[in-house]
């Protein structure tokens, strides 16, 4: 009896001052029902949000649609060139961003510096840089990508005036410094958006292999990078996998650091090199979607089903390697 | 089992000369640390680059920096007279983002307390995709769906709605908000340990009590470092502000108007054929440079409140 006694005072507390059994009943029925009104208000705003744009397509969604190229006129208007864009630009942007990312990674993992003091606070620098980097708005780096990889800083030339050219425009080994508008700036300016992800998720995934494969590694002479190479990463892909598709996911939806770094344009040619100007899904999307036309949303609905599907395969693809290949480590 | 024996029998390779195998590690090693300096440099890369532009702006005969910092009238597009007075960008920017966290906070809050103490398994199977979903819509979608959804139902509702209205774009970025601030918070409530809750439940309190005046108190640290995080990404939201909010930039409260956000100047001004060297080229790296003090400073608060304001439980 006397640990009741003791309670009492805390329960008191608890419900303030004293309430009824039936009104502290009531009210957790009313609270539930609140809770439950609010929780399916995310699901109906996802139906509303999906089958409003399906409507809008109005017959505009056929399977010329993707091969078509922007038009003046909404009937004849494709998303090709945006398509191939996007592809592009992803490619470029994954050859990067997966490499810096995950070696950035194994880096703040696996490489915990022991003994040095300012390898200690380099370590943990990068580590606080990389939240922070995570919390910057994409316009932001589509700007930094405007100064650096398309005018260079203004220090080496210009795209007009480059300090360095290779091959011409035409071939498809064209390389200029400055990279001038081109796929490459989009690619590396996206790569600057999703590194933090990257970095995020390939963390998760490395802290996530328990340290007794690590130890049993370095308990038969192996040298860290052996360690590495051989036990962690290894164990660790799956997750990382699944991190990178999902950054890759958020690359192809970003659509404002695209814009500024392609700037206005009407593309309906496919870039020949890494050099010449692009669009991508989203930004075409945006072309339609400004225009005042009635037609034209129903064109931008159209790429929106199409942008859609493409991120749900890029979901569904990441959910299957989660599932196939995650096997718990300890 | 065999993974681990199938793995160590690989480990030495083949055999290799000690100095050579060092030379090697100690290159990896390097190549990593330059990995992440570059997290670094890209940081600087950001501070430096905006910052000298934005002193070259200031440093213009047309621009005065009491008049940017304390103006209340931004026309560098219109008129023989420019005027560069930011308040009524950030008055925009914050019209759009109070609109958004009116949407997002309270709607976030209770599904994360929902999910985190009540939701039974078959809700929470499908309401944890919905807002997965939910959250890889991209932005620009958001800001279609508020251009000719939201735009026409406010109209519908309310004559005073102009075609583009900071309140339909605000509503558009709190739904593009709702799944960080549910996840992040759920996340908050999730670490809270059982025994606190078991500890209120044996005294007979019920799941309101428990949810309300014990799991949420004490979590409180972690829902504020997501509602900031929120914040910040709704202050530098760029698409659904650009589509659906207009550019008339315009110091005024009223969610009804046309007005123009930080970020949406950024993009008239590169989208627009604007000289790369006149003032209003140069305005919007100043402009960058405030909306990257904003929103690093709200992100760096965040962290600040979660780790310092944590409690620990064991």
């Amino acid at each position: 009896m006397s640990s009741a006694a003791g309670a009492l005072p805390k329960a008191r507390r608890l419900a303030g001052r004293p309430v009824s059994t039936s009104r502290r009943i009531l009210l957790e029925r009313a609270f539930v029902i609140f809770c439950v009104l609010s929780a399916t208000a995310s699901v109906a705003i996802l139906a509303l949000l999906l089958g409003s744009i399906v409507f809008q397509t109005q017959g505009y969604l056929d399977a010329s649609f993707l091969k078509k190229v922007p038009s003046r006129f909404p009937h004849k208007a494709g998303m090709w060139p945006a398509i191939v864009g996007s592809v592009a630009v992803c490619v470029s942007c994954a050859m990067f961003a997966l490499p810096i990312g995950i070696g950035t990674a194994v880096f703040l993992e696996e490489y915990r510096p022991t003994k040095s003091r300012w390898m200690k606070r380099l370590h943990s620098f990068v580590q606080l840089n990389i939240s922070n980097l995570a919390g910057v708005p994409s316009i932001v780096y589509g700007i930094i990508g405007l100064t650096a990889f398309v005018e260079g800083f203004g220090i080496v030339g210009s795209a007009q005036d480059p300090l360095l050219t290779i091959g011409s425009e035409s071939s498809w080994y064209f390389f200029r410094l400055p990279f001038g508008r081109g796929v490459l700036a989009g690619g590396l300016t996206l790569m600057l958006v999703i590194l933090p992800i990257v970095i995020i998720s390939a963390q998760e995934a490395l802290r996530a292999v328990p340290d007794s494969l690590r130890h049993a590694a370095l308990g038969l002479g192996a040298t860290r990078w052996q360690m590495v190479s051989q036990v962690s990463l290894p164990s660790a892909i799956p997750g990382i996998m699944t991190g990178s598709i999902l950054a890759m996911s958020r690359a192809i939806g970003e659509a404002a650091p695209m814009l500024v770094i392609s700037g206005a344009v009407y593309i309906t040619f496919l870039p020949r090199n890494v050099m010449e100007s692009f669009t991508v899904m989203p930004l075409q999307i945006y072309e339609w979607a400004k225009l005042p036309q009635k037609e034209f949303h129903h064109v931008a609905a159209a790429g929106i089903v199409v942008l859609l599907v493409v991120l749900l395969a890029f979901n569904a693809f990441a959910v299957f390697i989660r599932q196939k290949f995650h096997k718990p480590l300890s | 089992m065999s993974d681990e024996s199938a793995s160590s029998r690989r480990l030495p390779g083949r055999p290799r000369s000690k100095p050579a195998q060092r030379a090697k590690e100690r290159l990896i090693q390097l190549s990593l640390v330059a990995c992440g300096l570059f997290s670094i440099l890209t940081t600087g890369t950001i501070i430096v680059v905006l910052a000298y532009e934005a002193i070259r702006f200031f440093g213009l005969d047309e621009v005065s920096v009491t008049d940017f910092f304390f103006g209340t009238e931004w026309t560098p597009l219109m008129g023989s007279e420019k005027h560069f007075g930011i308040w009524p960008l950030i008055s925009g920017t914050f019209l759009v983002t109070g609109v958004a966290m009116l949407v997002a906070l309270p709607l976030g809050l209770i599904t994360a307390i929902y999910l985190s103490e009540y939701a039974p398994k078959k809700l929470r199977s499908v309401l944890k995709p919905t807002l997965e979903v939910l959250a890889g819509i991209p932005t620009v979608v958001f800001g279609f769906f508020a251009l000719t959804v939201i735009t026409p139902g406010l109209q519908f509702l309310h004559e005073g709605f102009e075609i583009y209205n900071a309140f339909s774009a605000g509503v558009a970025v709190g739904i593009m908000c709702l799944p960080i601030v549910t996840s992040l918070t759920e996340d908050a409530l999730q670490a809270v340990p059982r025994a606190l809750r078991e500890g209120a439940y044996g005294l007979g309190a019920t799941r309101f009590d428990v949810s309300i005046k014990i799991v949420v108190p004490a979590a409180l640290s972690g829902i504020v470092a997501a509602f900031l995080l929120a914040i910040a990404r709704a202050i530098g939201e760029t698409m659904i502000v650009t589509l659906a909010a207009g550019s008339s930039p315009m110091f005024t409260l009223d969610p009804r108007q046309s007005i123009q956000t930080m970020t949406a100047y950024m993009v008239q001004i590169f989208l627009g054929d604007v000289s790369n060297f006149g003032a209003e080229y140069l305005s919007s790296y100043a402009v960058a440079f405030m909306l990257f003090v904003i929103t690093f400073g709200i992100t760096v608060v965040g962290q600040k409140i979660r780790t310092r304001f944590r409690e620990e439980y064991q």
